[in-house]
């Protein structure tokens, strides 16, 4: 059976490893930066015009209100549970496999919601509005709507934010200390020696980092559950058809993991050459990604099935009217399209040696995603253009440049963070590989002792 | 008597157990168990368990914290519904509990989590100065036992740890 890590690998070399790629990375780390950078630029300067001109130049419009720009929102928010599932849902099914990328997958969470954020905002269009949605009383002494999933949204999306960045942190305080004792000057000495709080590896701190840490991911799954629950309720409390589906939330997580699920096999690949990282993420632990990935796009498909049957079959004529409307309408490229990518492209992974093939998976990691994309897509516009009201019929609106620009920034925004991290914080958990290396080197002695006693 | 810090680097958990479990086992005069501190650059339960009953007591900030988030939230939630009684509601509850216990579990985690959080940092007595006697062998892969021993001790720690073959021993005068 393939190893998922090498158990003979000297824990100073994993530090040695490690802290190298805070410093040294292969060129195509310059490249990426660059790119994202270009892409944010773009991003931004579509925000600055639309905020100077209008949201008119967004084309968005009745019935067209979110556009690409809730789609987007929702993206990013499903692409924040692969964070979650890595480090807490595998870390209490004790799957150790996961301790090389979880760290990256965590900080995919942080930065996902950071940029799912935007979107909340820049579809606002007046930026200071934002302040409606805060649980607290406007200048008319008028509260917030309790009872609106929008604001349980707000409400949601802070707690997991918040949590994930603790989480994030928490979890890196004893590589921080690492690089700490390991960097001698200059501003990173300065800013690890501050983060890592005088952690000293004490058995007093380790038994309530392990406490902690477990808690912490107790917390997450359900928070996980409930963020992406209460974004499927933003569309299901609603009365529009092709929305008023009581499978949304089961619908709406399974895909988010699945587009985690995606990115974290494209982000393992891209990590693993820029920073060198063959030791760690190696292939056995793709193939147990992509393994996972398969199951998750089955569960999507299924529930994706599901909706279309219950609509069909529900005698709901609006419904049905919007569900015709995506297979055959304007939409209906866009719709097929999604169709094809979360549930065909993914059948390939059933295929034992494209699991650790790099350029094929890459690809195939990057549809899969396309497909999602498209998904929150088909989930928001289609209706928007098939209301229940007859005049919403002939208004299909393709969204402007301005629309476009964002979204493309959107990825910029995300990869610049996420880009800046690894190279500011150890991407890989130091003290969780050397766990891994050090248990299973024992269980091998175990092992051969076990046999050398059966002889 | 004046105390002193001894810190002895281990090569592995096994060398370092041992040393453990006959620092515990032996009667020292001008030493106390408790005062042992075990220094190590992964986590290990197994070991951690030859130290003894030590407890961790975050899980009671959790309780506190997640409790309070929770009632907080419902609390501020109904305060400000039960503001509006005067409101025209068509028959609906002034404080509808079903859509009430959506925030109110966002509420409870959030001050499970932020809470969870305090109480690890003043359970593992963090942020804290580095102890003099510290070694960054221990964030790489050495095991360190740091003790706190009267002048009296001292030899009888040191030949402890040196049976056990510790690789390195470094001594502070007491403070």
């Amino acid at each position: 059976m393939e190893k998922d890590i090498r158990e003979d690998i000297a824990w100073a070399k994993i530090n040695g490893d490690v802290l190298k790629s805070l410093e040294t990375p292969r060129p195509l780390y310059w490249v990426i930066l660059l790119v994202a950078l270009a892409m944010f630029g773009v991003g931004l300067g579509c925000e600055i015009y639309q905020y100077n001109i209008g949201m008119g130049v967004a084309n968005l419009n009745n019935p067209h209100v979110w556009g690409l720009y809730i789609a987007t929102f929702i993206f990013w928010i499903g692409m924040s549970h692969s964070g979650t599932l890595l480090s807490a849902i595998l870390h209490l099914m004790h799957a150790d496999w996961r301790k090389p990328i979880y760290r990256f997958a965590e900080a995919m969470t942080t930065f996902s919601l950071m940029t799912a954020g935007l979107f909340v905002m820049v579809h606002l269009g007046r930026l200071w509005q934002f302040y409606y949605a805060v649980p607290y009383p406007n200048e008319r002494w008028t509260w917030p709507n309790f009872q609106s999933p929008l604001l349980w949204d707000a409400m949601a999306i802070f707690t997991y934010l918040s949590s994930s960045v603790i989480f994030l942190y928490v979890g890196m305080i004893p590589d921080l200390a690492i690089a700490r004792d390991n960097i001698h000057s200059g501003w990173r000495k300065k800013l690890y020696t501050l983060l890592a709080l005088g952690w000293e590896g004490t058995d007093r701190q380790w038994r309530n980092f392990r406490v902690t840490y477990l808690t912490v991911a107790c917390f997450l799954i359900p928070l996980a559950v409930s963020v992406h629950s209460i974004v499927a309720s933003d569309f299901a409390m609603s009365q529009q058809p092709g929305w008023h589906v009581t499978s949304f939330p089961p619908y709406f997580v399974a895909g988010a993991l699945y587009s985690g699920c995606a990115a974290i096999i494209t982000l393992f690949i891209i990590l693993r050459y820029v920073f060198k990282f063959e030791e760690y993420m190696t292939m056995p632990i793709l193939r147990k990604v992509v393994r996972l990935t398969f199951a998750i796009a089955m569960v999507w498909t299924y529930l994706n099935l599901i909706e279309y049957a219950s609509v069909w079959y529900s005698h709901d004529e609006a419904a049905k009217a919007v569900l015709i409307q995506k297979a055959t309408g304007p939409y209906a490229p866009f719709w097929w399209m999604m169709n094809f990518c979360g549930s065909v492209v993914p059948l390939l992974m059933m295929v034992k040696r494209f699991q650790t093939n790099i350029p094929m998976m890459f690809a195939v990691s990057l549809l899969l995603n396309l497909g999602m994309w498209l998904e929150r897509w088909m989930i928001v516009s289609p209706t928007f253009s098939h209301g229940y009201y007859p005049w919403t019929w002939d208004h299909f609106q393709w969204p402007s440049l301005v629309q476009w620009g964002m979204v493309f920034g959107s990825f910029g925004w995300f990869t610049l963070l996420f880009m800046v991290f690894c190279k500011v914080f150890p991407s890989v958990s130091m003290y969780e590989v050397k766990e891994m290396v050090y248990h299973r080197s024992l269980a091998l002695k175990n092992n051969e002792l076990a046999e050398k006693g059966a002889h | 008597m004046s105390q002193h810090h001894i810190l002895a680097l281990f090569n592995n958990f096994d060398e370092a157990e041992q040393a453990i479990a006959e620092l515990r086992s032996s009667t020292i005069k001008g030493f106390n168990f408790d005062d042992l501190t075990m220094k190590s650059p992964i986590e290990h339960p197994e070991v951690e368990g030859v130290l003894g009953q030590r407890s961790a007591n975050v899980q009671w900030f959790t309780l506190f914290g997640a409790l309070t988030g929770g009632i907080l939230g419902f609390s501020l939630i109904a305060g400000a519904q039960g503001n509006f009684f005067s409101q025209v509601k068509g028959g609906k509850p002034i404080i509808p509990l079903p859509p009430d216990f959506v925030l109110t579990y966002e509420m409870f985690i959030l001050g499970g989590v932020y809470i969870t959080v305090l109480g690890f940092l003043v359970c593992a007595g963090l942020p804290a100065k580095r102890s003099s006697l510290y070694s960054a062998k221990v964030s790489e892969d050495q095991i360190g036992l740091l003790v706190k021993v009267d002048q009296s001790a001292v030899g009888t720690i040191k030949a402890i740890f040196t049976k056990h073959q510790a690789l390195e021993i470094q001594e502070e005068a007491g403070k």
